[in-house]
């Protein structure tokens, strides 16, 4: 058995990046997502690796830009504000179809908002955030061991479909420690012959470039980018269930949210509520089957988020509103108490969505 | 006969998209002629900005990048830092260094960023149609100073190299023009050297070259080279700012 | 003696070249149209040429070859 440490959440993200082979990081210091930085500026010095930080976040993911068309295993790493900051250079490394590692720690919002946890930045990551049309790949852990496997996981997608990943954590996920292993790190490489090497004189200038000013030119782009997307929507969602297999309510939740539901769902068992859990662990993809199936089976859905309910549209749209659908939710930096989740899931119970 | 004067050939052969007499086109040149010198052709990544020279990926034939508005210096130091083997260069215009991408400009040259900048200042954004620039003169009339720059109104413009060189960072901060041939030729050293110091790992350098925008300036191409020497250079005076080798050897 | 070769199709008749030559050597060829629609800069007066390229120095569009 792989040796278990025990280990911050933002902490865990940085080491795994480091052992899925980043060994370039470019940020800007911002709560509750700083630990990142400050491991990085520790260890990149010392295993040959570029910890720089930036004037802004802006320049930062700019930097990131750089860095992933240079063929290198790069991120950066920040929460809501900053992410808005970044949404411009998103958008170019999207529109560029380079692979690039984004984190969000996210604090409560809109504008300054707070620096407690919150989950009110789902539409910005899921949705876009940038300008035009794109998608990232979201990925939502909801422990430490998740914050370092799909640190890697994310990598590896990013340079197999070219594209975002963003980790969409929490203030508390980030905050809190958890014993991990790191057992199941796989790099998977992939060849990037579109990469600034530098022609060497001996091929036809790459060019990294998001302009294209012909609308057909344009157009046909988007449709390949697009075709790329369809493949990850159809391979790449996944989600776990638990207590599904008799359930007739359905409560979905990702990440410190699913934590808080799954504690109420199994309380709500306990009352002899037949309840499950779907949490979607990829946000983009979302696991649109499984819901549509789940549809088939439970009366209801309720849909538990710290925000003013982002998730609950998408789960509307998966299960094609053959089923009530209720938000449980709390903001601002609040968490709601596994009571209150219960607390739904008997109303629910009771036919009140 | 001999061949004294040919494109160089990190300059594709293809037409280049800028007005007629517009001095992108010499500037361009220089650089490549620059890459060619110094053999650096097959190691060079450029980052093209958001302005005129947007398109300035298809016209170097190294290894290109288009960045977004302002952010090349920061595209830059990411390829930089990554590959510092390699020869990185940015090419931006006045509204695109001196304005929207100010910060980045600033502090790349604070971190004395091991890059080449190559900065035209034509007091214009030229892209868009003709507004005022961070360097468009006071009086200048453009389309959006039409009654001509007030400078209580909308502040001074802004002079790069001389702001820059009051910082620590930076190796290499000068100013050319590419009105004249003597100019050019000048121009051509010191785009020579930005790229030699790059090589040499002595850190960001930058040349501003005053240049002209017969088109949205509203004159002829020699007018408008004929205004950089009267109007532009007595406010943007040629000259180093900043060599710091140079300051060390001499003591 | 000097020979000048003009890319006379990427030429936009800016006239940089004909200011810059010392010996007043070119001119832009307002009887002729390039297929950018250009009246292109033209060498007019061969003998004059010292091989300077001055012209070449100006031009914008690098479309002047200098042989010497």
């Amino acid at each position: 058995m792989a040796e278990r440490v025990l280990m911050k959440g933002n902490e865990a993200i940085a080491e795994a990046a480091i052992r899925a082979g980043c060994r370039h990081y470019f940020g800007y210091p911002i709560t509750p997502q700083t630990e990142i930085a400050a491991y990085m500026a520790k260890k990149m010095p010392k295993i040959g690796g570029v910890f720089l930080q930036a004037e802004s976040e802006i320049a930062s993911i700019n930097m990131v830009y750089g860095a992933a068309a240079a063929g290198m295993r790069v991120m950066t790493s920040s929460s809501s504000p900053g992410i808005s900051l970044k949404a411009e250079g998103l958008s170019y490394i999207a529109g560029s179809d380079v692979p690039a590692f984004v984190v969000n720690v996210q604090r409560g919002g809109p504008g300054l908002g707070g620096i407690q946890p919150s989950q009110s930045d789902y539409f910005q990551a899921t949705k876009g955030g940038g300008h035009g049309d794109y998608k990232m790949i979201v990925l939502a852990p909801a422990s430490v061991q998740e914050m370092a496997s799909l640190t890697i996981k994310g990598f590896n997608l990013a340079d197999k479909y070219r594209m975002t990943a963003m980790i969409l954590a929490d203030g508390t996920i980030g905050q809190m420690m958890e014993p991990i292993s790191f057992e199941d790190a796989e790099i998977e490489a992939y060849e990037k012959p579109w990469a600034l090497t530098g022609t060497n004189c001996e091929r036809k200038h790459n060019i990294v470039n998001s302009l294209y000013l012909q609308p057909d030119e344009l157009e046909k782009k988007n449709f390949e980018r697009y075709e790329r997307y369809k493949i990850v929507e159809e391979t790449e969602a996944m989600w776990e269930e638990y207590m599904m297999e008799d359930a007739e309510l359905c409560v979905v939740a990702f990440g410190i949210a699913s934590r808080v539901a799954k504690n109420a769902v199994a309380a709500a068992r306990a009352e002899g509520i037949k309840v499950g859990l779907i949490r979607p662990i990829t946000l983009w993809p979302f696991p649109t089957k499984a819901l549509n199936a789940a549809a088939d089976k439970v009366k209801g859905f309720i849909s538990v988020e710290l925000s003013m309910g982002q998730m609950i549209e998408d789960v509307r749209l998966a299960t094609q509103c053959k089923r009530p659908v209720t938000l449980c939710n709390r903001c601002g930096g609040m968490i709601p108490s596994p009571d209150e989740v219960l607390e739904s899931i008997r109303k629910a119970q009771k036919g009140e969505f | 006969m001999a061949v004294v004067f040919e494109k160089p050939k990190s300059l594709a052969n293809v037409p280049l998209h800028y007005c007629p007499g517009c001095p992108h086109g010499i500037i361009h040149r220089l650089v490549a002629e620059a890459l060619d010198e110094l053999g650096i052709e097959g190691k060079a990544i450029g980052v093209a900005p958001v302005g005129c020279a947007v398109m300035a990926y298809d016209y170097f034939t190294c290894d290109m990048i288009e960045a977004a508005h302002g952010r090349a210096p920061a595209v830059a130091t990411g390829i930089k830092r990554c590959r510092p083997e390699n020869i990185v260069f940015t090419y931006q215009g006045d509204g695109d260094l001196a304005s929207i991408g100010m910060a980045e400009t600033v502090h790349s040259a604070a971190r004395n960023e091991n890059i080449t900048v190559i900065f035209v200042n034509n007091a214009i954004y030229g892209m868009t149609g003709g507004q005022m620039a961070p360097t468009s003169l006071p009086g200048q009339v453009t389309q959006t100073s039409p009654y001509g720059r007030d400078v209580k109104h909308c502040g001074w413009p802004i002079k790069v190299c001389e702001m820059l060189a009051t910082l620590e960072g930076p190796e290499y901060i000068t100013r050319v023009a590419v009105n004249n041939v003597k100019n050019v030729n000048k121009a051509k050293k010191a785009i020579k050297k930005a790229f030699q110091n790059q090589i040499e790992g002595k850190g960001f350098s930058l040349v501003e070259v005053v240049s002209a925008c017969p088109t949205n300036w509203g004159m002829t191409p020699q007018q408008a080279l004929e205004w950089v020497e009267s109007d532009m250079l007595p406010y943007y005076p040629i000259g180093v700012y900043k060599d710091r080798s140079a300051a060390k050897e001499e003591g | 003696m000097a020979k000048l070769t003009f890319q006379t199709d990427l030429c936009k008749g800016c006239g940089l070249c004909v200011n810059a030559c010392p010996k007043g050597c070119l001119t832009i060829a307002a009887d002729t149209i390039n297929k950018k629609g250009y009246s292109p800069a033209v060498m007019a007066q061969p003998d004059k040429c010292i091989g300077c390229a001055f012209c070449a120095t100006m031009c914008p569009d690098c479309i002047i070859t200098v042989e010497k």
